[in-house]
């Protein structure tokens, strides 16, 4: 029997099964599973003709219900799918339901789903987002599904999954001052290109995982999902961990990959060289060195979404923009108002974060949500309303994607936004970081 | 119960067509389960395509004139908006064929009964034309272009056959009983 990737393990405990392999379909246990406001009436609707109307959900605490994507606006639509997932959790019982008029609020729900607890070692998460990958960084295998996927698991608590490949990405060397997560998973999305890892499960590892922060190793489980991954996952190290117990009191154990595991593909990258990267309009694919990008004249700079609204991101931008000015209209979007209080609270030399950056003129939005990483209504904080440029800290840069479909969008690293916002051009922290 | 064969017009369009071209983020408030919904959908189907290609559906009736998508690679890619495949099946579309698929987005086309998604080994969107008729044969696992005199073999969908001729994961699950 041929050993087994740490996505097969952790489906063959789920599934009750000795072993599993890839292509196989299995029914398989969901510990998690997370709705966001975008799914939520269609989700119910097929949950209710399904089940009927006053069926009961499979199990009310493993349900987590968090509105993100349009949180705060004037739409009737949109506020309409946040009072059906009010109703369905009051009708259920659902308590993880993170309601942004309560002091339960909380923002974007890949950063939610760890702050509150969710993302434990060796348990699988299922949510109705592309992005749910995220959740990889804690050793979690964490999918992203559609509606009727997730009406199903409501009802049975099962999901049938077809057992992925596993593609292997090794990061070795020592990590420039100036290298950033996003740039290693840009690098590798630019190498497997945007359908390269589809259906498979991206297993990431090597010493520059092992001693990256939570947050740097949840940004590059989010963006295996633009590689088309199933999941993004690593074995959790002493960060990931720590941060787990210091969010739940459930119990979990951490899973390994047997070490004659068959993995379809191998990456190996060594970062002691490695240059920052930028990924041009209008594919996180279409990678360039930031050598080789072409002097263009950025019109503004978006700081947010699940991928680089998070804490680490803002503090790697603050370290830029101490007693700086930005030049270009720069928006910041913290992904959790957790994230917005340690911004408030956590200092550099006597100054807090948040104070660093509105003093370099950096708009900061205090409603915590997706906002303009895809697009959302017109009213929406830092959405492409027009032809732009703009150099964004997001994970998509699809035709359209910020809004207006003239719109061009580069996707780069928190260190390379701020850089930028500075110069008003694409320009690459690397000289830059010297100098500070 | 197996497919039914069918024929009709094809919409081309080429590789790495997302979520947000298909269905643009600003209609994902829309819910794709009411009767309303379901419509308002079809209207607004594939209109975050670039305005090279033509019109897709109508817009006073939600309807497009085709039946089946042509695709390059990776179509479907990006967000798990089950709004998406289900936009192009409220305008009328039945098939897709591409020559891969975005995994959230095929798997939503099965589940929900939707759309069926095939795969094929060629580059056919660069050989055609938006217009042209298409033929399927699923017991044949062919599709066949007259204008082209040709006849292209599609991939088998594999184990998720069975929940394809189910008509979805719920009507699968029963016949099963599974629930
Ligand atoms: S922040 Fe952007 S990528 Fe993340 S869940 Fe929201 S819309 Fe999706």
């Amino acid at each position: 029997m041929t050993g087994e990737s740490l996505a097969q393990k952790i489906i063959a405990m789920a599934s009750g099964k000795e072993h599993v392999e890839p292509g196989e379909l299995v029914w398989v246990k969901v510990n998690t599973l997370m709705i966001h406001d975008i799914a939520i009436a269609g989700v119910v609707e097929i949950f209710k003709k399904e089940f009927g109307d006053n069926a009961k959900i499979w199990d009310r605490n493993k349900v987590v219900l968090i509105p993100d994507h349009f949180a705060y606006t004037k739409d009737d639509m949109a506020n309409n799918n946040i009072r059906i997932m009010r109703e369905f959790a009051h009708h259920q019982g659902v308590e993880h339901f993170y309601d942004l008029s309560t002091k339960m609020a909380r923002g974007v729900c890949h950063i939610a789903l760890p702050e509150c607890g969710y993302t434990r070692p060796g348990e699988i998460l299922v949510g109705t987002d592309s992005h749910t990958t995220m959740a990889g960084a804690f050793g979690t295998f964490a999918i992203g599904v559609g509606n009727t996927d997730a009406a199903y698991i409501l009802g049975t608590g099962e999901i049938l999954l077809k057992v992925p490949q596993s593609i292997k990405v090794i990061f070795e060397g020592v990590l420039p001052s100036y290298l950033q997560a996003k740039d290693l998973i840009l690098k590798v999305i630019g190498d497997l290109t945007v359908g390269g890892g589809a259906y498979c499960s991206i297993e990431f590892s090597g010493p520059v995982i092992e001693n990256l922060s939570a947050e740097e190793r949840m940004t590059i489980c989010n963006m295996a999902a633009e590689c088309g991954a199933k999941s993004g996952i690593m074995v959790p190290n002493k960060a990931a961990i720590n941060y787990v117990k210091n969010r739940t009191n459930i119990n979990f154990g951490v899973i390994l990959p047997d070490t004659n595991a068959v993995y379809i593909k191998t990456l190996v990258y060594d970062v002691t060289e490695m240059e920052p990267v930028v990924a041009l309009p209008h594919s996180p694919d279409n990678l360039v060195s930031i050598s080789e990008v072409p002097d263009i004249k950025i019109d503004r700079v978006y700081l947010g979404s699940c991928t680089g609204g998070k804490f680490d991101d803002f503090m790697a931008v603050a370290n830029i923009l101490k007693g700086k000015k930005v030049l270009v209209e720069t928006y910041a979007v913290p992904a959790t108002r957790e994230i917005i209080e340690k911004l408030i609270n956590e200092k550099i030399d006597g100054e807090s974060i948040f104070g660093i950056l509105s003093n370099a003129g950096v708009f900061i939005s205090l409603e915590p949500c997706c906002a303009a990483c895809f697009g959302g209504t017109d009213d929406t904080f830092g959405r492409a309303n027009k032809a732009m440029n703009i150099l964004s800290t997001t994970n998509r840069n699809f035709l359209g994607r910020m809004g207006h479909k003239e719109a061009k969008i580069f996707l780069a690293s928190p260190y390379t936004a701020a850089v930028s916002a500075l110069t008003g051009h694409i320009t690459s922290p690397t000289t830059f970081m010297d100098k500070i | 119960m197996k497919v039914c064969d069918l024929a009709g017009p094809t919409f081309v369009v080429k590789n790495n067509i997302d979520t947000d071209q298909i269905l643009p983020g600003k209609y994902i408030k829309i819910n794709p389960a009411s009767y309303e919904g379901y419509k308002e959908l079809g209207l607004v189907a594939m209109s975050g395509l670039p305005d090279c290609y033509p019109p897709f559906a109508s817009n006073k009736s939600g309807k497009t004139i085709y039946k089946i998508i042509i695709a390059g690679n990776n179509f479907g890619c990006g967000s798990s908006r089950e709004q998406a495949p289900i936009a192009l099946g409220a305008a009328g579309i039945k098939v897709v064929i591409a020559e891969s698929f975005a995994r959230i987005f095929y798997r939503n086309c099965i589940t929900s009964g939707e759309l069926i998604p095939l795969e094929i080994k060629e580059c056919l969107w660069q050989k055609v034309e938006t217009g042209l008729d298409a033929q399927i044969k699923f017991d044949k696992k062919k599709i066949i272009i007259p204008a082209l005199s040709r006849e292209i073999e599609f991939s088998s969908l594999g184990p998720m056959i069975e929940i394809v001729e189910a008509g979805g994961l719920f009507s699968y699950a029963k016949k099963i009983g599974r629930i």
